[in-house]
């Protein structure tokens, strides 16, 4: 039954991300977003990382999917059906690519998987506690770093906007 | 099996009384709407037997028992218009789409508890008594704001368009203060000591003594504001503001679609009362610092009662606050939410984490 | 000299808005409670005020006869032709005061204005605007009220000046100037 359902929710997950890659309409590619997040949070549910699960959507499908669909019916993105790839972005997509295959086959191939699945004894996100204190202890400088690493996209952003400002205020 | 029968029995119970609440609250906005106006509201529907029955009849009449019914069948029958302008797929994806979080999140909203008169053990009356309950409702609760997004972009007409981006903005302004408004609850409820939960029945358990609302009369105000905001109602009825936009983001929706729009909005403040009542109000406790003595059967019903009367004094609270404040403008609304309601709502968890704190050493 | 009004600063209550919210919902909850305003229509009716206009009626006198004498006063008087008399003699000459009454009389309340000339030009008294104030039908011809239903609305009028019938039997007396 877990099998069944894993499988059904990778492959919802993996159909879905091709799709908001492929699709044209920007609006499909949000919504075929929400629906990669929600069967990730599905896959979370099977491993019983109920947190990991509820945050996936809470954050993501619920916040962040929002504000992408807030911005695209804001800007009007009209149906590019023809645009040219230029040369530049498409070999920096195939470096991409390769990079994340490698990446891919490096993290397989590795026999790290297998050992640290053999050395938790339990899930730690079943439990609330133990995934907090997992969290704000092992795990304290990766955060501390993913946190740092938004506050400094947000500053990004502010001072972008700001500098759009100042030559109209000159004029 | 066995249980699994229960289960059903129990969850189909759930919607029924969802969904009757839900029409009921539709009554009782159009009664209490026209008692504040000085009118006397929805006073003519009658069914043929119960109708006639001598002195209950009239009376029930009077008060439009019958008129949700008369609603109901009229969103049935009307004509189902599809514009021809409209994206067709997300135009009928959008109203189903409002009602399933409103109906999904009811799953972990605990209503009571049955206490076994000779082991006094206690279950809580409740669907899924999962470990992260209110985080689970908060992640189900914000995608209901896609049905008002996608309902105002399918539609493809200006005012339903203008409604969904408000909608949008809004929805996650104050996403952000109602999450932080209630740390300070859960934080004390998972003090040192204690095993960590997110359950709605835990938060309840916890209140047994003084309720949450009384020593983080902050926090319950914030949630409350931001409940208002979520779900859309008056002073924050921006999606609909029927004054500068037409209907809002239903502006091109007619007949059973709207209905399904409109239930779900109410079906969204019914949870949200009752989440306010489990987390901030004691829950299914009648009164604080009385010791529950009643077990049995008669504990579950008057627990039951308990926590539905609170509930529906929100429900009412809804709507009087409705009727009595003009709408917020859009800058006001955005104004609030982040320049008042979130630093509030920091300040306020940042002083409980001291007070939990000293309280706990 | 245009004045201008200092607005006062807000104080603190104030801008904290939520002492004035509280001051909304128990304003609200007083109206509540308060008696209603609503008229139940069909059921209850609004009080006709003295001398209103509403549609106009015929009335018989007393003794039963119609005080019509179709003179056409009205026909001629009402500003949107609304009526329309076909005058005819009595039949019945033994009590009757004076030759005429009308043979039809019909008021298209499509077009009557409730005005009410029609009533102050009648040198009979025959015509009345009466209270009833709402008619409704389903065609066109049912809003023409005939001689049967104007006698019908009008009713009786209680008056006791019997002007022809005094002259009748004057005349019948030999005095008749």
């Amino acid at each position: 039954m877990t099998d069944f359902f894993f499988y059904l929710f990778s492959t919802i997950a993996l159909a879905s991300a091709a799709a908001v890659v492929l699709s044209r309409n920007t609006v499909n590619a949000a919504m075929f977003l929400i629906v990669c997040f929600l069967s990730m949070a599905s896959l979370f549910v099977l491993l019983e990382a109920y947190f990991l699960a509820v945050i996936q959507v809470l954050v993501y499908a619920g916040a962040v999917v929002v504000l992408f669909l807030f911005i695209i019916m804001l800007l009007d993105v009209r149906e590019d059906a023809k645009r040219k790839l230029s040369p530049f972005t498409a070999g920096a997509g195939l470096v991409g690519f390769a990079i994340l295959v490698m990446g891919i086959i490096a993290v397989v191939s590795s026999d790290s998987i297998k050992a640290t699945s053999e050395v938790l004894p339990e899930p730690s996100g079943a439990s609330l506690k133990a995934f907090g204190n997992e969290l704000f202890t092992t795990y304290l400088l990766p955060m501390q770093v993913t946190g740092f690493l938004l506050l400094v996209a947000m500053i990004g952003v502010i001072v972008l906007s700001k500098k759009l400002q100042e030559p109209e205020e000159q004029s | 099996m066995n249980e699994l029968l229960l289960k059903i029995t129990f969850a189909l119970i759930v919607v029924v009384v969802l969904m009757t609440l839900c029409a009921y609250s539709v009554l009782a906005e159009r009664k209490v709407s026209s008692w504040i106006q000085g009118r006397v509201g929805p006073n003519r529907t009658t069914l043929p037997l119960i109708g006639s029955l001598p002195v209950i009849g009239p009376m029930l009449t009077r008060l439009g028992i019958f008129q949700p019914a008369a609603d109901g069948l009229k969103f049935l029958f009307k004509e189902d218009v599809i514009p021809g302008h409209v994206n067709k797929f997300y135009y009928v994806l959008a109203p189903i789409i409002s009602l399933i979080p409103a109906l999904t999140t009811v799953t972990v909203v605990p209503f009571g508890h049955f206490i076994y008169e000779e082991t006094g053990r206690t279950i809580p009356l409740v669907l899924a008594d999962i470990d992260v309950g209110i985080l689970f409702l908060f992640a189900v609760g914000s995608l209901g704001v896609y049905s008002i997004v996608l309902a105002g972009w399918a539609a493809n007409s200006k005012y339903p368009f203008l409604g969904g981006i408000r909608a949008s903005a809004q929805m996650i302004s104050y996403e952000l203060a109602m999450g932080l408004s209630v740390l300070p609850v859960f934080m004390w409820v998972n003090k040192p000591g204690m095993e960590g939960t997110l359950s709605l029945y835990d938060v309840v358990v916890a209140q047994e003594g003084l309720w949450f609302a009384m020593w983080m009369p902050v926090s319950a105000l914030i949630f409350l504001v931001s409940i208002f905001a979520e779900t859309n109602r008056l002073p924050f009825d921006m999606a609909e503001a029927e004054t500068e936009l037409v209907g809002g983001f239903h502006t091109e929706y007619s007949s059973f679609k709207f209905g399904l729009f409109f239930v779900g909005e109410y079906a969204h403040m019914v949870v949200g009362g009752a989440v306010m009542t489990l987390l901030f109000l004691g829950g299914w406790h009648p009164l604080p610092f009385l010791p529950w003595e009643l077990t049995g059967i008669m504990g579950a019903v008057v627990s039951v009662l308990t926590f539905l009367g609170k509930s529906l004094f929100f429900m009412f609270l809804f709507i009087w606050v409705r009727w009595t404040l003009p709408r917020f403008r859009y800058d006001q609304v955005m104004r609030l939410g982040w320049q008042i309601m979130l630093p509030l709502s920091i300040a306020n968890l940042i002083a409980y984490a001291i007070i939990i704190y000293f309280l706990d050493t | 000299m245009a004045i201008i009004l200092k607005r006062k600063p807000l104080n603190l209550l104030e801008k904290l808005y939520l002492p004035q919210i509280v001051a909304g919902l128990s304003t609200t909850l007083k109206h509540m409670v308060a008696p209603k305003e609503t008229m139940e229509y069909p059921e209850e009716r609004p009080p006709i005020p003295k001398g209103y206009r509403g549609v106009p009626t015929l009335v018989k006198d007393p003794e039963g006869r119609e005080k019509c004498v179709s003179c056409q006063l009205c026909e001629f008087v009402c500003p949107p032709k609304a009526i329309r008399i076909i005058p005819g003699e009595i039949q019945d000459e033994e009590h009757a005061n004076v030759e005429k009454a009308p043979k039809e009389f019909d008021i298209d309340m499509l077009r009557c204005i409730y005005c009410g000339m029609c009533e102050e030009v009648c040198p009979e008294e025959a015509i009345w605007l009466q209270n009833q104030y709402s008619m409704s039908g389903y065609s066109r011809e049912e809003m023409v009220n005939n001689k049967e239903k104007l006698y019908e609305l009008g009713g009786t009028l209680p008056d006791q000046h019997f002007k022809w019938k005094k002259k009748k039997e004057a005349e019948a007396a030999g005095n008749a100037h």
